[in-house]
């Protein structure tokens, strides 16, 4: 039994949406309004924060409390706002240019610090608000307006760094798979700290196919791995391939052949601190792998916002100081009286303030 | 007591200098606590290096502590020095120049060596004649070596023992003007006493030693009286004008009926405020270190968006880092204090100097028609006052409000008579009250000021954003809507000057010469214009604290005299708001670029030559 039996339907704002036709954010928005929904929070307790890009046009377009901000920072002020306010539900609406390039450092600070909030980067390889830069996850050699002749560096694994920023959630998903991008964003909601998901999301005007050699659902199977607790890690038409450890590195293997049975399979298990797997699941790439997709880490740590009220709450417990006229007479004050003094003026009555 | 040389005083400038790492801060800060407390009027000004420790023994190692008190008002920490106690000789080359001639300079004789002369780069043996001091008072006192002498007993070792010495220093200066011991007394046993009882006794028997030097040797150290002054009554405390920034801060909270928020990253001069406020978790202060100044804001932003009175504090480049941010709360007209404790700039420039150069930069500094509503305070203790209008002016016209302070003040102590919550007016925040015809942008005719509605509170859910908007809080890029937002968010700002009182003068409200000052000069300022007065010279002093907007009447004030000049601690950023403000008037200048504050000495000589001009 649910208390407030919301639909999607009641985080959509009146305002019209204007991303262009095609464009994954549409896909991406349902998945979050139904996750929303789902959560069971009340309406008024929700905050949308984002910074500046395509999709950070997000908040506009719930019917919660929302704070379009300004490039990069939605990170630092979301973070602002929960530690102001611990009890809001506060979702972080980012892209790969907002949060990787220009709001990098905050973004990586938001991660260690565990701040119970939940980040979705839309992560498109291109700057498209802009109209087509290359962006901190273009690849190697990506043409663009501002690579004319490819780009000479290399890209970040959103995921790597998460995980090198001691974060304790991180899933991926991809806009054209709703179902699953929503069962990870539910994860993601339930997660005590910080939680990043990476949505593999297609701009139809700027970097249009960017994922499709793994996103096309023809091809799903074979080329995306899907984690889940507990579970071998397989994949294929068939369920019939693998992931080992050999040599301290990920293999795929077929079960059934060369020996190999499922009991050989490894298991996933997001909630240890396994570090180096779960880099190399993140790592995973085609040709040689499937992309993993799922969750991929969930742990538990001390979430930083809950830390801050409780210290507030232990000092307090054993406090001299209680208001500010305690603390403006502790310490080192001495009185001074007798004849030859003045009447004390006040400040504000000196001042002529009402 | 026969034998000693007597000297009775109005008001006395001590300065303590040495190495970095020889303590010079503490002694000052006890010294001028223990006076404090004796009822003498105070005034300090710290003066130490921006390295962290510079090579022993050099000038750019010197750190000083100045503090001039007496039984009048004080209102400077004096332009120069009547003592001076110099630890070593590159104390006494940094320091030469702001001795009162012929006055007293205490020297550790055994530090005053070829080596150490040669590295204060002294050309000869004899640094007294090379400054030309030779008809100063000159006392030598071996210091360190009657320190080891007098820690022989205790199981110390000789690192432990020389950190001992400004002990002995203040323990002879206290005998000199006759301070009792018993708060420093009681200052160390609570600093060492549990911690390190060897280190207490230690530092114990060299005050004392000291002390007694004093007393023994009393035919060559004249001794100085100088009497409590008469002041108003109440409770007293000695304050900096950060402490009293934070405290400010922590009242508006209190009295707003707000959670404080503070988002901050260290920087020089102003770290003292975040320090301050993540001390008191006692009073649920939520303090975030932020990654960033940037950050700094942006928690700030998002603290105010979710309802905390949330300030950042900062100093000149951390300022130039916010102002992106500080843009955005101007749009989303989200209430944030922002407390900018003025440096030398550009750059980096002189982290722990004073200087009053980010006027403009504060006024201007953004992109776009950005107006946000600054204020400064002008004396240690008034930063509590400034700090707490700041707020209570963000928190209920729904504006960023910058308060400028500065080095000078931050750092700078003076007693301040504290005053009770009843003294201070409330504060009220525009929380939202009627979801049904709320919108977060309709705004109070009178005021301008929108409502604020926070997460959390049912039925008022709503954007805000960077953009442009409508009254909704949705996008709206109209050339109307445009125009007539941009006229609005100055009005608002404009507006303030209802809250503010009109400016006041100190002397006659006509008269040949009006001095304008604003900010932390105002200490300088007064006594050079008091003096000024006192020799008969019709002049007056119109301080500033309210800059933007100005109060109402600054025109009127401005009319009434045949000359203005404007004194500030830059290349004349106020002089040229003003000009720009008020361009009916012809506006002098003195201004300062050295990293200090004004002389009374130098303000003075200015006024009298426009005098005669």
């Amino acid at each position: 039994m649910t208390k407030f039996n919301y639909t999607a339907k009641d985080f959509k704002s009146a305002a019209e949406v204007r991303w262009c036709p095609g464009c994954g954010d549409y896909a991406i928005m349902n998945a979050v309004q139904k996750t929303m929904a789902d959560m069971d929070i009340a309406h008024k307790d929700f905050a949308v924060i984002s910074g500046i890009g395509c999709s950070s046009r997000f908040p506009y377009y719930m019917s919660t409390y929302g704070f379009h901000t300004i490039h990069g920072r939605a990170a630092a002020i979301a973070s602002g706002v929960k530690s102001a306010n611990p009890a809001l539900t506060v979702w972080v609406m980012t892209g790969d240019g907002d949060s990787l390039a220009i709001g990098g450092n905050h973004f990586i600070h938001l991660v260690r610090r565990n701040i119970n909030l939940n980040l979705v980067l839309f992560n498109n390889k291109i700057y498209g608000l802009t109209k087509g830069q290359y962006s901190p996850t273009s690849d190697r050699g990506k043409i663009t307006k501002t690579s004319p002749f490819g780009t000479i560096e290399d890209s970040f694994v959103p995921g790597q760094l998460v995980l090198g920023s001691r974060g304790t959630f991180f899933a991926r998903a991809v806009d054209n798979n709703i179902k699953h991008t929503q069962e990870v964003l539910a994860e993601a909601a339930l997660h005590k700290g910080t939680s990043v998901v990476e949505v593999l999301q297609n701009c139809v005007i700027f970097n249009d196919g960017i994922h499709e050699h793994i996103s096309d659902p023809k091809f799903r199977a074979e080329r995306q791995l899907f984690l889940k607790k507990g579970q071998p890690m397989i994949f294929g038409e068939q369920e019939d391939k693998g992931l080992i450890l050999e040599n301290g590195r990920l293999k795929v293997v077929k079960i059934g052949e060369s020996g190999i049975t499922l009991k050989d399979i490894l298991i996933h298990e997001p909630a240890e601190d396994n570090l180096g797997l779960q880099v190399a699941l993140i790592n995973m790439a085609l040709p040689e792998f499937p992309v993993a997709m799922g969750v991929i880490r969930s742990v538990a740590a001390p979430v930083y916002d809950q830390e801050m009220q409780k210290q507030i709450e232990t000092v307090q417990k054993t406090r001299k100081i209680t208001c500010m006229d305690d603390l403006l007479q502790s310490g080192n004050t001495w009185t001074v009286e007798g004849e030859n003094c003045d009447e004390p003026v006040k400040f504000f009555d000196n001042k002529c303030f009402g | 007591m026969k034998n000693t040389k007597v000297i009775e005083l109005e008001e006395v400038a001590i300065r303590f200098s040495g190495d970095s790492g020889d303590g010079m801060q503490l002694t000052g800060t006890l010294f001028s606590d223990t006076s404090a407390l004796l009822g003498n009027d105070i005034s300090t000004f710290p003066d130490y290096p921006s390295e962290i420790r510079a090579p022993q023994g050099t000038v750019g190692g010197v750190s000083g502590f100045q503090v001039q008190f007496g039984k009048k008002k004080i209102t400077t920490p004096g332009d120069l020095a009547h003592v001076l106690v110099a630890m070593n000789p590159a104390a006494l080359k940094a320091n030469a120049a702001y001795m009162n001639p012929g006055g007293t300079i205490i020297f550790d004789v055994d530090s005053f060596s070829e080596k150490n002369f040669e590295k204060a780069q002294f050309k000869t043996n004899d640094p007294f004649t090379e400054l030309k001091l030779n008809d100063y008072s000159l006392i030598p006192v071996p210091i360190t070596s009657l320190t080891k002498e007098s820690l022989k007993e205790l199981e110390l070792d000789n690192k432990s023992i020389l950190r001992c010495k400004n002990m002995f220093a203040l323990g002879l200066i206290c005998w000199m003007f006759d301070r009792p011991l018993d708060y420093i007394e009681g200052f160390i046993q609570k600093k060492f006493g549990k911690k390190n009882p060897l280190v207490a006794e230690a530092n114990l028997c060299v005050v004392h030693a000291g002390y007694n030097y004093g007393m023994n040797l009393q035919h060559m150290t004249p001794q100085y009286i100088v009497h409590p002054a008469p002041i108003e009554k109440g409770i007293y405390r000695n304050v900096n004008g950060n402490l009293a920034t934070a405290w400010g801060l922590l009242a508006a909270a209190e009295k707003s009926g707000l959670e404080l928020f503070i988002g901050s990253y260290p920087i020089t001069p102003a770290t003292d405020i975040l320090q301050a406020l993540a001390e008191r978790k006692d009073l649920g202060v939520k303090s975030f270190q932020a990654e960033d100044e940037i950050a700094g804001i942006c928690t700030t932003i998002g603290a105010a968006f979710a309802g905390d009175l949330a300030v950042t504090s900062t100093s000149g480049p951390g300022f130039a880092l916010k102002s992106e941010a500080l843009g955005l709360s101007v749009m989303a007209e989200l209430p944030i204090v922002v407390v900018n404790v003025q440096r030398g700039g550009p750059s980096t420039g002189l982290p722990t100097k004073t200087e009053q150069s980010d006027l403009l930069q504060t006024l201007y500094g953004r992109n776009g028609e950005s107006p946000v509503v600054v204020l400064a305070a002008s004396t240690p203790s008034d930063c509590f006052y400034y700090a707490f209008l700041s707020a209570k002016i963000a928190l209920e016209r729904m504006v960023p409000v910058v308060l400028l302070t500065d080095g000078f003040l931050g750092n700078g102590s003076e007693p301040w008579r504290v005053p009770t919550m009843s003294e201070l007016p409330p504060i009220t925040p525009r929380k939202a009250k009627n979801p049904e015809t709320y919108l977060p942008y309709n705004r109070d005719p009178e005021t301008l000021a929108r409502e604020w509605a926070i997460p959390g509170m049912e039925g008022f859910e709503h954007r805000v954003g960077g953009l442009e908007k409508n009254n909704a809080g949705g996008v709206n890029q109209d050339p109307d809507n445009h125009q007539r937002n941009s006229e609005i968010r100055a009005a608002k700002v404009e507006k303030v000057v209802e809250m503010i009182p009109e400016l006041e003068v100190a002397g006659e409200p006509e008269g040949d010469l009006l001095v304008i000052g604003w900010g932390g000069t105002y200490g300088h300022m007064i006594s050079s214009v008091l003096a000024m007065q006192a020799a008969g010279k019709k002049v007056s002093l119109a301080h500033f604290n309210y800059i933007k907007p100005l109060p109402k009447n600054t025109a009127e004030v401005f009319s009434k005299f045949k000359k203005i000049v404007v004194c500030e601690l830059n290349m004349g950023q106020f002089a040229s708001y003003l000009r720009d403000k008020l361009p009916d008037f012809k506006y002098n200048q003195v201004n300062k670029m050295k990293g200090l504050p004004f002389s009374v000495h130098e303000l003075v000589e200015n006024f009298d030559k426009l005098l005669e001009a």
